[in-house]
C-alpha cells in the first residue's frame, strides 16, 4: 500500500506569500529521499533550495519552472510507501481552494496582503520590503556583494603558529575600516511622520523637492507635493504592455465579486433612477458635526449623513428594505447597513447591524470601524452576512454616479456620487452650490417606480435639508 | 589571541597561554570525546532544523553552523551553578545544558516561548531582541553579588553569570550599558561575544573601529580575544574565567573569532552580501573538522566517528519525526503568559479572537 503526499509551498522567508518556480531538480518517477533537494525557488528575498520532506516517487510536479506559487499551495506529489514517515504524510494536507476555509483562506491572504504593503513584522532580521515582491529577479552569480572597506579578501596565512596573533580577517583591519554611513534606502530624507504624511496623501517623497536641512522633505513640501499630485494624478500613465493581453486567474475575492454580481444581476430585474441634488447644507452639517466637542476624533464624512438619511427613508418606505423569495417577500423592520468598500483584494461589502438603533455619533464610529476592519483585511464572513439595503461610495473616486448592482438578498442600492462645486439655480439665479447626484438601483419585482422614486426623493431631501433628521 | 589548537589540529601552548593550557590537562579523554559529540550533535541538529524550515514545519531557523567550538567549549567551561543568559543562536550551549532540544524547534514553530525553566537549567530563555539578554544577565550579576554569594572560596555555593551576545550586538547600548554597571557594582559576569563576523548583512568593520575585546576596557572591563573555533581555547578560557568571576575578581569580556558559515536566519541569503572567497577561507577553519583531526592524532578510533555519525541519524529522525508530530498549541496560550495575572485588555483580545474565530464556524456551516 503507498500514499500519496503533497509538499505545500511553505513561506521560507517570514511574511512571504509566493515564490517562483525557477528549476526541478527532480521529475515525474523518480525517487527521493528525504532532505532530497528537489526544487529551487525564488522568493522576494532569496534563492532557495526546498528539500523534500518525503521518500518516496515523485509522482507528479505540479508547477512549472517559471510559475509563481501562493504560499500553501501544493508543488510536488510523492507517492509514499506506508509505514515510512507516516507523519509526515498526514500533516501534510494539500489546499483545495473551494471549501469552506476558502473564506478563511481569502481573509487571511487579505490580511497577508494589506501586512507585507510595507514591511512585514519579523522575528529576526529583516522584513519583505513589498516593492520588491514577485518582481524582483536576481540570476545566481549576477549580484557582486559590497566589499566592506578595509576588509580584504582574508588569505591563509600565519595560523598554524600556535600563538599565532594574526588573523587575517576584517576585524584586524580596524584601524583602516572607514565606517560607511548609513544607507538611506530610497535616497530620501525625511522623518517618518512626515513620510506617514505622504503615504496619507499619496504623494511620491522622490519626486519632491526638499526644502528643509542638507535638502530634508518637510511637512509643508508634503503638502505642497500633494496639491501638485491633485492636480497631475492622472499624467504618467504607464507605458502599454508589450505582450498583448494578459490573463489574471478569476479566484478568491474576485471571483466571489463576479458570482454574486452575476446572480444579482440576472435574477433580480433592476431598475435605476437618478436625481441630482444641492448638497450644501449637508457640508455645511458635516463641518460643524466635525468642530463639536461630541464628534472629537470621529470620522466625519457626507456618507454618514447619507447613511443617516438612508435610515430615515427607509422608515418612510420600508419596501426598499426586504428580501426577495419565490414565495414571499420578508419586510425587515432592522436595517443592516452595508457598506461597498473597496480593498487591496476587491469589493467586499460588510454592513453594520441594526444602525437604525444608533445615534448619529454611533453610527459614524460604526463606519469608521468597519472602514477600519475591511481595510486591513479582518472583515469577517459574519461582518458581510444578512445585509438588507446597500450604499455604495462611488464619489471618492472622483465619479458623479453609476448604475449599482445590488448586493444579493438586498432590494436596493445606493451610489453617493462626488459632491463639487457647480453652478445650480436658486431663486431664479444661478449659484454655485455643492452639487451631487444620487443614483439607486432597485429590484422590480418588489420596488415600483413610484416608492423606488419616493425613497430617492426622500433620501435627496435630507441631503438638501439635513434638518429634516429631527423628524 | 588565544590557540591551544592550530587549524590543522595541532595542539601547542604559547608561553603566555600556559595559565589556561592548565585547564586543558585536567580534561580526560571523555571529557574529549564528549565534546566531539556534541559538536557534531550541534551540527547535525542544526542542519535538521533548516531542512524542517524549507519544508515549511518551522516559522523560521536560525543557523550556528560554523560556530560549534565557541558554544560547546564555552558551554562546558561554565560551572554547576553558573547562569547563562543567550541570545537566539546559543544552540550549542542548550546542548551543553541539557535543554530539550525539541523545546528551541516548538519556539521556532510558534508552538511555545521556549518552555523550558530557567530555574531549573540555569540556561535562560532566548533572548530574540538584541543585546537584551546582556542587561538582563548584567542584573543578574549584581543581585549575585547582593546575596552574597561570590569570593566566598565556596565551590558548592558561589556562582557566576555569563551572557552571549555576537558583533552585531556590541553595536547597541545595552552592551555598553552591561559593561558600565558590571564594573561599577564589580559583578562576577562574563561577557562572551561570538564575532561571527556578520550582523545579518553588516560586515564588522561597520560595527567598531576598535577590536572588540577592547570595547570593555573604556569601562573597566578587561577583554580577551580566542581564536572562536578551536573548542580548546573556547573552554579553557571561559572556564577560567567563570572561576575568576566566581571568585570575585569582576566582569570579563571574552572575544572568539569565529564565522557563521550559514544564512543570520533562513530570512536571509548571503550570497547577496558576502564573497564566495571568504567563506572558502572560513571552511578551511571547520571547528568541528579541526577538532576530529585532533582526536585522530590522539589516536581515536574510526569506530568512534563512526558511532557519532549513526547517532546523527538517529537525531536527524527523531526531531523530525516529533517536529511534524507537534501539535497546534491552543490559542489561549497566547494570552496566558503575557501578564502573571489577568489583565482586561488581554481578556478582550482573547474574547475578540474567539469571536473572530467564531465568524467562520457559521460560515462554514451555511
Amino acid at each position: 500500500m503507498t500514499t500519496v503526499a503533497y509538499f505545500n509551498l511553505p513561506d521560507v522567508g517570514e511574511g512571504l506569500t509566493e515564490a517562483e518556480i525557477v528549476s526541478w531538480k527532480v521529475k515525474a518517477g523518480d525517487t527521493v529521499s528525504v532532505n532530497q533537494v528537489i526544487v529551487e525557488i525564488e522568493t522576494a528575498k532569496s534563492l532557495v533550495e526546498l528539500p523534500c520532506p518525503f521518500a518516496g516517487i515523485v509522482s507528479e510536479l505540479m508547477a512549472k519552472e517559471g510559475d509563481t506559487v501562493e504560499v500553501g499551495n501544493p508543488i510536488i506529489s510523492v507517492t509514499v510507501p506506508d509505514g515510512a514517515t507516516t507523519a509526515a504524510v498526514t500533516t501534510s494536507i494539500p489546499v483545495i481552494a473551494e471549501n469552506a476555509a476558502s473564506a478563511h483562506q481569502a481573509v487571511a491572504d487579505a490580511a497577508a496582503s494589506v501586512s507585507t504593503e510595507e514591511r512585514s513584522p519579523t522575528l529576526v532580521g529583516y522584513g519583505v520590503s513589498h516593492s520588491l515582491g514577485g518582481t524582483r529577479r536576481r540570476r545566481p552569480g549576477a549580484v557582486n556583494p559590497p566589499v566592506a572597506p578595509g576588509a580584504s579578501i582574508p588569505v591563509a596565512t600565519s595560523l598554524a603558529a600556535p600563538a599565532a596573533t594574526a588573523i587575517p580577517l576584517a576585524a584586524e583591519n580596524l584601524a583602516t575600516g572607514a565606517i560607511q554611513l548609513p544607507n538611506i534606502a530610497d535616497g530620501v530624507l525625511a522623518k517618518p511622520p512626515v513620510r506617514k504624511l505622504a503615504r496619507d496623501l499619496g504623494v511620491d517623497l522622490a519626486g519632491v523637492v526638499g526644502s528643509g536641512l542638507n535638502g530634508e522633505i518637510t511637512r509643508e513640501d508634503v503638502v505642497g507635493g500633494a496639491q501638485q499630485a491633485s492636480v497631475f494624478r492622472n499624467l504618467s500613465t504607464p507605458a502599454p504592455k508589450s505582450e498583448r493581453e494578459e490573463r489574471i486567474p478569476v479566484k478568491g475575492v474576485r471571483k466571489a465579486i463576479a458570482n454574486a454580481m452575476v446572480s444579482s444581476a440576472f435574477s433580480a430585474p433592476h431598475v435605476s433612477i437618478f436625481v441630482d441634488v444641492d448638497a450644501t447644507r449637508t457640508m455645511e452639517y458635516v463641518k460643524r458635526l466635525k468642530a463639536s466637542t461630541d464628534f472629537a476624533g470621529v470620522k466625519v464624512t457626507p456618507l454618514l449623513i447619507m447613511a443617516k438619511a438612508m435610515i430615515w427613508a427607509v422608515r418612510r418606505n420600508p419596501m426598499v428594505n426586504s428580501t426577495f423569495t419565490e414565495e414571499e417577500i420578508i419586510v425587515h423592520n432592522f436595517v443592516n447597513f452595508g457598506i461597498a468598500a473597496a480593498t487591496p483584494r476587491g469589493l467586499i461589502v460588510p454592513n453594520i447591524k441594526d444602525a437604525d438603533q444608533m445615534s448619529m455619533l454611533e453610527l459614524a464610529k460604526a463606519i469608521e470601524q468597519l472602514a477600519a476592519t475591511a481595510r486591513e483585511g479582518k472583515t469577517t464572513p459574519a461582518d458581510m452576512k444578512d445585509g438588507t439595503i446597500t450604499i455604495t461610495n462611488i464619489g471618492v473616486f472622483g465619479v458623479d454616479t453609476g448604475t449599482p448592482i445590488l448586493n444579493p438578498g438586498e432590494v436596493a442600492i445606493v451610489a453617493l456620487g462626488s459632491i463639487r462645486p457647480k453652478p445650480w439655480v436658486v431663486s431664479n439665479e444661478i449659484q454655485v452650490r455643492q452639487v451631487t447626484t444620487i443614483g439607486a438601483t432597485f429590484d422590480h419585482r418588489v420596488v415600483d417606480g413610484d416608492v423606488a422614486s419616493r425613497f430617492v426623493q426622500d433620501v435627496a431631501s435630507v441631503i438638501e435639508e439635513p434638518a429634516l433628521l429631527l423628524d | 589571541m588565544v590557540q591551544l589548537l592550530t587549524p590543522d589540529g595541532e595542539y601547542g601552548v604559547a608561553k603566555q597561554w600556559s595559565e589556561y593550557a592548565q585547564y586543558i590537562d585536567k580534561l580526560t579523554e571523555a571529557d574529549f570525546l564528549k565534546f566531539y559529540r556534541d559538536m557534531a550533535r550541534m551540527r547535525r541538529f542544526d542542519k535538521e532544523a533548516e531542512a524542517l524550515q524549507r519544508q515549511g514545519q518551522l516559522g523560521l531557523w536560525i543557523p550556528a553552523v560554523g560556530q560549534e567550538a565557541a558554544q560547546i567549549g564555552s558551554g562546558y567551561g561554565v560551572g554547576h551553578n553558573d547562569h547563562i543568559f543567550p541570545s537566539y543562536r546559543e544552540h550549542g550551549v542548550a546542548i551543553t545544558h541539557g535543554i530539550d532540544l525539541m523545546s528551541i524547534l516548538k519556539m521556532l514553530r510558534g508552538v511555545n516561548h521556549g518552555g523550558w525553566n530557567p530555574e531549573e537549567t540555569r540556561f535562560h530563555l532566548y533572548a530574540i531582541v538584541l543585546g537584551s539578554q546582556v542587561l538582563h544577565a548584567t542584573g543578574y550579576a549584581m543581585g549575585v553579588k547582593m546575596d552574597g554569594k561570590v569570593g566566598n572560596g565556596d565551590i558548592e555555593n558561589d556562582l557566576a553569570v555569563i551572557s552571549y551576545f555576537g558583533d552585531g550586538a556590541t553595536a547597541e547600548g545595552d552592551i555598553s550599558e552591561s559593561f558600565l554597571f558590571a564594573a561599577i557594582n564589580h559583578s562576577p559576569i562574563v561577557f562572551f561575544c561570538q564575532n561571527n563576523q556578520w550582523a545579518i548583512s553588516s560586515p564588522v568593520t561597520s560595527q567598531t573601529k576598535v577590536p572588540l575585546y577592547q570595547r570593555g576596557a573604556g569601562f573597566g572591563v578587561p577583554g580577551i580575544r580566542i581564536d572562536g573555533n578551536d573548542i580548546l581555547a573556547s573552554y579553557a578560557v571561559t572556564a577560567k574565567h567563570m572561576d575568576e568571576a566566581r571568585e570575585g575578581a569582576g566582569p570579563f569580556l571574552i572575544e572568539a573569532l569565529t564565522y557563521r558559515m550559514g544564512a543570520h536566519t533562513t530570512s536571509d541569503d548571503p550570497t547577496k552580501y558576502r564573497d564566495a572567497a571568504e567563506v572558502e577561507y572560513w571552511k578551511a577553519r571547520d571547528p568541528l573538522l579541526r577538532f576530529e583531526t585532533f582526536l585522530r592524532r590522539q589516536g581515536i578510533a574510526q569506530d568512534f566517528f563512526d558511532e557519532v555519525a549513526e547517532a546523527g541519524e538517529k537525531l536527524s529522525t527523531e526531531i523530525r519525526e516529533a517536529t511534524f508530530a507537534l501539535p497546534a498549541p491552543p490559542v489561549e496560550h497566547m494570552f496566558k503568559y503575557v501578564y502573571s495575572e489577568p489583565h482586561p485588555l488581554i481578556e478582550e483580545q482573547l474574547a475578540w479572537l474567539h469571536k473572530y474565530e467564531a465568524g467562520f464556524g457559521e460560515a462554514a456551516h451555511e
